[in-house]
């Protein structure tokens, strides 16, 4: 009972045991029913909270529904003509698109030295773990809270720091030209952690002896670092990269909570699921809502087919 | 088994070659080693800075904290504003409301998503193939999506504004079930082939041979649903409106305004939202690094 997880674990790469029963024929009419009984109530749910509510997102984008009573009728794709057409639509997908190409380099980058960093130094691992990584454990309202204050004109940490060094002060979040940097700088301190532990369980991976061997060579740190730790971590940081441009592009939460729900000084940090917010709940036209949400869908679903497509072939080839 | 395992390489080298260890041990330490440990430590300090000017902001009476130029230590510290907090009484709710809903997306989960896992990997049934590929395809769909249309039917099935609401659109996270898929998968048959023999069912299987063998994985995927469901935003957001069944990312969040400027009390009250999570991590931060490491990397 308590060597078997061993096992499991070693022989990960093992692809055995996928048809494991049904061999018996005595056993085979009651695997028949145990198997479908046993999915059933995940089964249940999937359909009710997710095939539902997609199917009758894609039926409402082709209708005038509002949130507030009236019965919706069919406007086929008018829905879909108007979001064409719509600049706010276009605006706040770059507003998404610049978000996620602000946020990925230094979410990867920061995260390798970070765990290159920890993996090098010594007898303070406890603590670099936790400044690391803490951070991703706040609940999105707090890190707002928080870096709004930071960035509060006047009395803020940031603006006292440019001050004290004699410069001069920047208005982060009420300026159009700053608030989605600012956002986005918030972001990288906010979910970092995640990649770094990503890429500290991948640099935990390679045998020190490859080190050794080449440091014999005469092999300098910098030299390790990129004929070595690099070229090791390539399919890591394929991983990394994918599943950040995945969550860079899902951002909402915390553009929405640290400019109050405004979208910032002139939209500015209004992503696309903003638009989508704002459509659905504050213009309560549901089914133009749903029509972005549709837009968007299909941006997300290029972007993980790429990454689906990743996995699989690494599946294959383990 | 983490400790054994983890403990391993280090110790290795230090018992084979003990000789030859001594110098190059040394030299390993002094150049790249320390020099990296200074500018880790630095960079540690700089990512805590926020936290800590947070903290230092909320034990400020509200006269310090407008002052300019900054000062960063309080001159005269005081809990006044965590006194004022918690006399509010909302973060408590927040925080029994966030328990109870994490705790029962993160059970469900667990449940669920193993029965499901065990059925894919261990029986056969006609529609198999097309359900599990059914499930692949819901991975890709985000939760995003499907908030107003989700919205709209709560409201048919009356559930707004309830635990349940809240929780169970949560459950649905098919990508546990190939997590735990892939573990069962590399048990080895003869485990299950000797309880079947012994007139063991598939449930039986399932919890006294299957579930007992998979604690790290279990632990894995529990610990990130519980963090991923204690941080949820946006859907608890959309799904409650009474402020006695908000958790606390959407509590803080919609009431910003109910603290005005009253700045220390806003770091006070962001301080006691984070404790929770910060506590647990600091006590099992090697299960917490596992966890997330393995249902991250998938």
């Amino acid at each position: 009972m308590t060597a078997p997880p061993t096992a499991g674990r070693a022989s990960r790469s093992d692809t055995g045991g996928t048809s494991a029963t049904g061999s018996e024929p005595r056993r085979a009419r009651r695997a028949d029913l145990a198997g479908p009984a046993l999915v059933l109530p995940f089964a249940l749910l999937f359909v009710l909270f997710l095939l539902w509510p997609l199917a009758a997102g894609l039926w409402t984008s082709f209708t005038d529904r509002s949130l507030v009573g009236t019965a919706p009728s069919f406007v086929g794709l008018d829905n879909w003509a108007e979001m064409a057409a719509d600049p706010m639509v276009w605006r706040s997908l770059w507003t998404t698109l610049l978000f996620t190409l602000l946020t990925t380099p230094p979410l990867v980058a920061v995260a390798l030295l970070m765990a290159v960093l920890t993996q090098r130094a010594v007898r303070v691992g406890w603590f670099l773990r936790f400044s690391f990584f803490s951070p991703f454990l706040l609940p999105v309202a707090v890190v707002s809270l928080i870096w709004v204050w930071i960035y509060q004109p006047g009395f803020g940490m940031l603006n006292g720091a440019l001050t004290g060094l004699g410069l001069p002060e920047v208005n982060w979040l009420g300026d159009e030209g700053t608030v989605l940097l600012s956002i986005a700088i918030t972001t990288v301190w906010w979910t970092v952690g995640f990649n770094y532990l990503l890429y500290l369980a991948a640099l935990q991976g390679i045998p020190s002896q490859v080190y050794e061997a080449a440091s014999l060579d005469g092999a300098g740190a910098w030299q390790r670092f990129r004929r070595i730790t690099l070229p090791l971590l390539n399919r890591t940081t394929a991983i990394v990269v994918l599943l950040q441009m995945v969550a860079s592009l899902k951002l909402f939460d915390q553009a929405y909570l640290m400019t109050n729900g405004s979208g910032g000084p002139d939209y500015a940090a209004r992503p696309i699921i903003g638009y989508i917010f704002d459509s659905g709940f504050t213009n309560l036209r549901i089914g133009y809502s749903s029509a972005i949400s549709y837009l968007f869908f299909a941006v997300i679903i290029a972007v993980s087919a790429l990454q689906f497509w990743l996995f699989t072939r690494k599946e294959n080839t383990a | 088994m983490s400790a054994p395992t983890e403990a391993a390489p280090a110790a290795a080298p230090r018992t084979a070659a003990p000789v030859p260890q001594a110098p190059r041990r040394r030299r390993r330490i002094s150049p790249t080693g320390a020099a990296a440990t200074v500018s880790a430590v630095v960079l540690a300090l700089l990512w805590l800075l926020p936290l800590v000017w947070a903290v230092l902001t909320s034990l400020k009476p509200e006269a310090e904290t407008t002052a300019v130029p900054i000062r960063w230590l309080p001159v005269e510290p005081t809990v006044e504003a965590y006194r004022l907090v918690i006399a509010r009484g909302d973060i408590q709710q927040w925080l029994v409301n966030s328990t109870v809903i994490s705790v029962l997306v993160t059970a469900l989960t667990l449940v669920m998503c193993a029965m499901a896992a065990y059925a894919f990997s261990r029986t056969s049934f006609r529609g198999r193939n097309a359900l599990l590929l059914l499930f692949i395809a819901g991975i890709m769909v985000p939760p995003q999506v499907l908030i107003v249309p989700l919205f709209d039917q709560m409201r048919l099935l009356g559930m707004v504004d309830t635990y349940w609401g809240v929780a169970l659109p949560q459950v649905v996270a098919p990508v546990m079930i190939f997590i735990l898929k892939r573990f069962f998968d590399a048990i080895p048959r003869d485990y299950l082939e000797a309880a079947h023999l012994d007139g063991a069912g598939h449930l039986r299987v399932l919890t006294s041979v299957v579930l007992p063998m998979s604690g790290p994985i279990l632990a894995a995927v529990g610990i990130f649903t519980f963090v991923q469901a204690w941080n949820n935003f946006l859907w608890p957001f959309v799904a409650t409106t009474d402020p006695a069944l908000m958790t606390v990312p959407v509590g803080l969040g919609t009431v910003q305004g109910a603290y005005g400027i009253q700045y220390a009390q806003q770091m006070a009250a962001a301080v006691l939202g984070a404790a929770p999570l910060i506590a647990v991590f600091m006590v099992f931060q090697r299960q917490i690094v596992r966890g997330v490491t393995d249902a991250g990397l998938k």
